[in-house]
């Protein structure tokens, strides 16, 4: 029992960069970035719909179709990547910012869209897809994450889980215990950090005094890794490394994907207090889609078919959030009663009945549907 | 399934999904009724059994938590589980409660039936984030598109002459909190068998252990289940005065019941068994016939279960009290020290105090 963990005691802290910042290839060997030509068109689609669909988002944010949208600007090249390699039957454990992870997954805009226009908490149908729903409370899925790998292991799979956490989120006690579980546990379970740089307004300078956020992996006895998070090979190579080696019994592994919230923390958000327009500027020049597609470009795989079918998903795509957004019926009221217990307790059946005789009463005047006057 | 964005074909995608990924199936009738089965046992032996009987019946029911492996658990009552099931199956844990809850969630978003333990009540807080935030909205976050058959076992409440956070009352939390169930046994038998019916419900159920009552022995038969959770039972009948309360009090209100008697007072006690879902049909019956209620649990007064009683029968039952709905609980402090528990605990005296104070009403 009293063995000692032989995992790596250093963590390179100069990220690994397969496409530099102007889209050329890097020196980098240790990992390839010779996928084939329709995976490389597929992450550019998903990129680029991703970020059209935030578009979206915001947009219908901001006419007041939905009360709030965290928007993942930005991020593109880290979602896509890090869920780009796995299977489709491994689990994705999300936080809330990961369209890209999410249409990947075939999650569709309705789907997802419900949880800003305030349908219904943590998305429609997402489980079916092995992706676990949105998680608000910050790191806490961790451990759901960890808790359906070592399910994994006892039902005898090869599966893997991957958790999505941010800097912020590596400062919660649930996010340590994660690890630690995940460590102990040799469960096949990789972390994917997206080090977006911010929590709100708290920089990641305020989150831990370590050197790096995957320095922390040291101290949990797991290898821990730097990537690129703009870096959309980068991304997809380190996690399918660390996919593998979950996949073969080597245990977890840390990643720390460095990226940029581009956007506000959410559209009730002011940037401007906490961050310098020089900052911003200095990541807009980083941006992960146009680095890719000069990549691509390069490659003689962008083409300007690939460009037009991707601009019109992107376009279905939108206008098929908004019309799910805008023109789609709410869930019947019981439905937050029926779907609490899997065997409805007799005091909700009676709260429920209660509810639908407050509902055909008129104190407030026309009151049909229960929300006026509310 | 269908892509919105078309895939290209992957490395990986021959394996077969493991959708619904059920070894077996949930047993409906768990138990054998093939031998008499009837038994003597503590209830710490009545809960061992149950979880033997349970991982035997389905082998998608995991056991872990601090020191329930190797050890047995702190109180034995895990004892075997381990050797006999393999520790795949029960499980040491690192100390950390809130991940010993976190990961069962993840087990049962598998398919998996994790019956986990938090050592002692107290040490439940720091698990309350992943009871309340998820385990409890889980289903309903999903929309009901996600089951979670989990049960945990927390030895729970006083009278043992613990040191601090050993002897708390949590159970408040538990249903102030939507998407819970909350049982509470009192004898072997009910520990054996609501143990049971917890762990096949597809429900989150906190299961409160009175480990004050761990070596009261009964006769625990294995065959047929006395009562579903969700149902009370009239421990003693009486006329003039309901006793509701449950766990390690039921005890205590049945010997109080014995020194009503003497003067001429006729107690009826109820034990709740599972608090939700609450069986209130049966408490209304028992104080439509007597007119009058006492509520005692060992937690502190304020908004503890008795305060919810006592407003849901004045509510429902005003017109057939007798006197008003009275309380016999702890006091609204931390819990003592030891050497002073059995002053705060409520015992016969408290129970008697309140039982006079109904029978004294003009």
């Amino acid at each position: 029992m009293a063995e000692v963990s032989a995992a790596s005691t250093s963590v390179d802290l100069e990220p690994v960069q397969l496409v530099a910042p102007d889209g050329a290839p890097t020196s980098e060997d240790r990992y390839t970035r010779d996928l084939p030509p329709e995976t490389l068109s597929w992450l550019y689609e998903l990129m680029v719909v991703t970020r059209e669909l935030d578009s979206e988002f915001i947009n219908l944010q901001r006419q007041g179709q939905l009360a709030l949208f965290a928007s993942c600007r930005g991020q593109e090249a880290a979602q896509v990547g890090a869920a780009a390699c796995l299977r489709k039957t491994d689990w994705l454990f999300p936080q809330y910012r990961e369209i890209g992870a999410f249409l990947l997954r075939g999650i569709a805009p309705a789907q997802m869209g419900a949880v800003w226009r305030g349908k219904w908490h943590g998305g429609i149908g997402f489980t079916e897809r092995c992706c676990a729903p949105i998680a608000i409370p910050i790191g806490t899925h961790g451990l759901h994450a960890v808790g359906a790998a070592m399910g994994a292991q006892r039902l005898g799979e090869d599966s893997v889980t991957l958790a999505f956490l941010g800097d912020g989120a590596t400062s919660e006690g649930d996010a340590h215990e994660a690890l630690n579980f995940a460590a102990v546990f040799k469960a096949p379970c990789v972390f994917f950090i997206q080090n977006n740089q911010w929590a709100i307004s708290t920089p990641v300078s305020h989150q831990m005094a370590a050197p790096s956020i995957a320095h922390r992996a040291i101290g949990y006895g797991m290898p821990g890794i730097r990537v690129d998070g703009n870096d959309v090979l980068a991304c997809y190579a380190v996690t399918a490394e660390a996919a593998q080696r979950a996949r073969d019994g080597g245990g977890p592994t840390l990643i720390e994907a460095i990226t940029y919230r581009v956007s506000p923390h959410t559209t009730s958000d002011d940037p401007t207090r906490y961050r310098s327009q020089a900052e911003l500027d200095h990541w807009l020049a980083l941006d992960p889609i146009a680095r890719y597609r000069a990549y691509l470009q390069a490659a003689g795989v962008w083409t300007e078919r690939l460009e037009e079918r991707v601009a019109a998903k992107s376009k279905r795509l939108r206008t098929e959030l908004r019309e799910s957004v805008v023109d789609a019926d709410d869930f019947d009221v019981a439905e937050m009663f029926d779907t609490v217990y899997h065997d409805i307790t007799p005091d909700l059946v009676r709260q429920r009945e209660h509810l639908r005789a407050e509902l055909s009463k008129e104190w407030l005047g026309e009151r049909s549907d229960g929300r006026a006057g509310v | 399934m269908t892509q919105i964005i078309e895939r290209p074909p992957m490395h990986g995608d021959d394996v077969p999904e493991p959708r619904g990924p059920m070894l077996t199936s949930l047993p409906r009738a768990a138990h054998s009724t093939e031998v008499p089965a009837s038994f003597n046992l503590t209830m710490a032996q009545a809960i061992n059994r149950a979880l033997h009987d349970a991982m035997a019946a389905d082998e998608r029911v995991l056991v872990f938590g601090e020191d329930v492996a190797t050890l047995g658990g702190v109180f034995r009552v895990t004892e075997g589980l381990a050797e006999t099931f393999g520790e795949q199956r029960c499980f040491d844990t690192p100390l950390a409660e809130s991940a010993i809850v976190g990961i069962a969630i993840g087990m049962a978003i598998r398919g998996l039936v994790p019956v986990p333990e938090i050592q002692f009540d107290g040490f439940s807080a720091p698990a309350f984030d992943q009871m309340v935030s998820h385990l409890a909205k889980y289903r309903m976050r999903t929309r009901g598109d996600v089951d979670m058959p989990v049960t945990i076992r927390i030895p729970s409440f006083g009278g043992i002459g613990a040191v601090e956070h050993h002897s708390e009352s949590t159970e408040s939390y538990w249903l102030h909190t939507a998407g819970l169930k909350v049982v509470v046994p009192s004898t072997p038998s009910d520990a054996y068998w609501l143990l049971r019916q917890a762990i096949t419900s597809r429900d989150p159920v906190i299961f409160l252990e009175p480990k004050r009552r761990y070596w009261t022995r009964g006769a625990v038969d294995t065959n047929v289940p006395p009562l579903p959770i969700g149902r009370a039972a009239i421990r003693r009948s009486g006329a003039d005065v309901t006793v509701v309360t449950y766990g390690s009090l039921v005890a205590t209100a049945l010997s109080a019941a014995e020194l009503a008697d003497q003067h001429g007072w006729s107690l009826e006690v109820i034990d709740l068994r599972s608090l939700n879902p609450l069986d209130f049909e049966t408490v209304a019956e028992s104080v439509r016939k007597t007119g009058r209620a006492v509520v005692m649990h060992e937690g502190p007064r304020t908004l503890g279960f008795g305060a919810e009683l006592a407003a849901r029968i004045q509510e429902e039952l005003f017109y057939d009290l007798e006197a008003p709905v009275l309380r016999a609980t702890g006091f609204d402090t931390p819990y003592p020290p030891a050497r002073l528990e059995k002053l705060w605990l409520p015992g016969p005296d408290r129970l008697l105090d309140c039982v006079e104070r109904a029978m004294e009403q003009p």
